[in-house]
């Protein structure tokens, strides 16, 4: 068996970020996994631009933000084994993982950062009635079709689903000739950013229905058209509003799945409302050594925090390895979401093993205007920041400093709420 | 006076600006948090610009398709022109991020360049 000190599973954005920073914190032995035949991830297929610029302070595409990552793993000599596939991790970090050239291997690892990123959520998890023609996309599916592949999967398109990667698609497909009908949201307003409302549906005039979904299937062998419905208040179709639109092809957008199946098999406890793994201020989850970061942990819009959080996890597991072995955690706080938040990111806090400053990232359960983002320490209201628009489809965070909490001694919980003004 | 508004798209943010016009004139622009927010609305009122990303064939190459993109914003007016001048393009092999592959990609003046590294495979 091969013994490195810290295997990163992933080679897509958070574990390329997560490499260089281990690696920038003195960890010589590290070794990337990647099952694709490239690293870079998704990103690779993000053609689009609107990359990096919090990261590299202009403006890059997909793989030209890959790249720069990319680049920095080479520099530094990190290894990386393509082709690769983890097969189980167990509890005690060793690795299973495949390859042509390797066959079956195991890897002892003294850390391990998840960092496999999230899958699309399918048509079976929508419970759309109707035949299985083809002609039914997933939105990411279709992008690495029409950018990789070069194949156009259709002409006629209609989008179910207003989230970041179905309005890219919607302008892409436009752009390469096809016709977009129109953009269904079962939700009242938009999983996806502003701007891309902007730039991808305003620009090319293609209609947004907010509050609708599709109810019918058409077409045998091929799609030939489905039918939208309004919702009510509930998300049930309201009878009478019923219109056809006819299209061979529909994608779907409906949302992302973080993909822990791995973090499963090994035992790391998952949070049922991100999907991800529970974790601590060092992005550690319940078994020590085991760090999450990126897409994996949660879903991100925007790739510039996965890497600083990918950034804060390679260098949580660089301290673990050098101090070889837990952190004394006696007085641990947690962090608890009240009234319009669905989750925060770590969950619980040891003020003494936070970096001096710690980014706390959540998201809301609705749209809410001309509120603020508080925050409790126990009963005693620490931040109040206002907002003009919190929503689902955009991140929010607060930073935390250590000189706060350690300000607090004996403080148990940290609440974190939308009021409204 | 008359009021507009818009969304800035320099960034994720996406800030709501409102712009105050009198006629043609631009008065002021509100709600942006940066300085690229004012410059994004008084461009876009007077003439819209926007990056243009695509994919253009490889021959050749390890992959099929290279991804390509203006090298600066070129007028909205052209964006349908600009990717319809790309069909027919094919680069050959190796290809490397910022080569350009068009050069005054439909007479805007601007070149088109790639967006990522394409190796060249041996036949």
């Amino acid at each position: 068996m091969e013994n490195y000190d810290i295997v990163i599973i992933g080679g897509g954005p958070a574990g390329l970020a997560a490499a260089v920073s281990a690696r920038e914190n003195g960890i010589s032995r590290i070794v990337i996994l990647e099952r694709d035949k490239e690293l870079g991830g998704i990103l690779n297929q993000c053609i689009h631009n609107g990359f990096g610029l919090h990261t590299f302070k202009e403006e890059l595409t997909g793989p030209e933000y890959a790249g720069r990552f990319i680049d920095q793993v080479r520099e530094l000599g990190i290894e990386y084994r393509l082709n690769t596939m983890v097969m189980e991790i167990s509890s005690g970090k060793t690795v299973t993982a495949m390859n042509r050239k390797d066959g079956l291997f195991q890897i002892q690892a003294k850390a391990v950062i998840l960092a496999m990123g999230c899958r699309e959520r399918p048509r079976g998890a929508l419970n759309i009635p109707g035949y299985r023609p083809a002609g039914i996309f997933s939105a990411g599916t279709a992008q690495r079709l029409v950018n990789m592949e070069g194949y156009l999967p259709g002409r006629e398109v209609v989008i179910l689903g207003s989230g970041d990667i179905g309005l890219i698609m919607a302008r892409r497909m436009t752009l390469e000739g096809a016709k977009v009908k129109v953009v269904a949201e079962l939700m009242p307003y938009s999983g996806g950013l502003k701007r891309n409302i902007v730039q991808c549906l305003d620009d090319y005039g293609i209609p947004l229905k907010l509050s609708h979904t599709v109810v019918e299937i058409r077409g045998k062998e091929r799609l030939e058209g489905i039918t939208l419905a309004e919702v009510d208040g509930r998300g049930k179709p309201v009878p009478g509003t019923e219109e056809f639109y006819s299209c061979d092809t529909l994608l779907l957008s409906v949302g992302l799945i973080p993909e822990n199946e791995l973090s499963g098999g090994m035992g790391v406890e998952l949070n049922p409302v991100t999907s991800g793994p529970r974790v601590n201020e060092s992005l550690e989850t319940n078994l020590e050594g085991v760090f999450a970061c990126g897409n994996v942990l949660h879903v991100h819009d925007l790739v510039d925090f996965v890497s600083e959080e990918a950034k804060a996890a390679g260098r949580n597991a660089a301290k673990y390895i050098r101090r070889s072995g837990a952190a004394g955690r006696d007085s641990v706080i947690r962090l608890t979401t009240g009234e319009g938040i669905r989750y925060t990111v770590p969950e619980t806090i040891c003020a003494a093993c936070m970096d001096d400053r710690l980014t706390v990232r959540f998201r809301a359960g609705n749209v809410y205007k001309n509120c603020y983002v508080s925050v409790y320490f126990d009963k005693e209201r620490m931040i109040r920041r206002k907002k003009a628009v919190v929503a689902p489809g955009e991140m929010e965070e607060i930073v935390l400093t250590k000189e706060q909490l350690l300000g607090h001694p004996g403080l148990e919980t940290i609440h974190v709420k939308i009021e409204e003004a | 006076m008359e009021k507009k508004n818009l969304i800035c798209i320099n960034c994720p943010l996406g800030c709501m600006l409102t712009v105050t016009m009198e006629g043609d004139q631009i008065l002021g622009v509100a709600g942006n948090t940066c300085k690229r927010g004012e410059a994004y609305a008084r461009k876009e009122l007077k003439n819209p610009t926007r990056i243009v990303t695509s994919t253009v064939k490889v021959t050749g190459g390890s992959e099929r398709m290279v991804p390509v993109k203006t090298k600066s914003d070129i007028p909205k007016g052209k964006v349908l022109e600009c990717v319809r001048a790309l069909k027919n393009v094919a680069a050959k092999a190796p290809v490397h991020m910022g080569d350009v592959i068009v050069q005054n990609v439909a007479g805007t003046g601007v070149d088109l360049v790639a967006t990522r590294d394409v190796e060249a495979v041996k036949i």
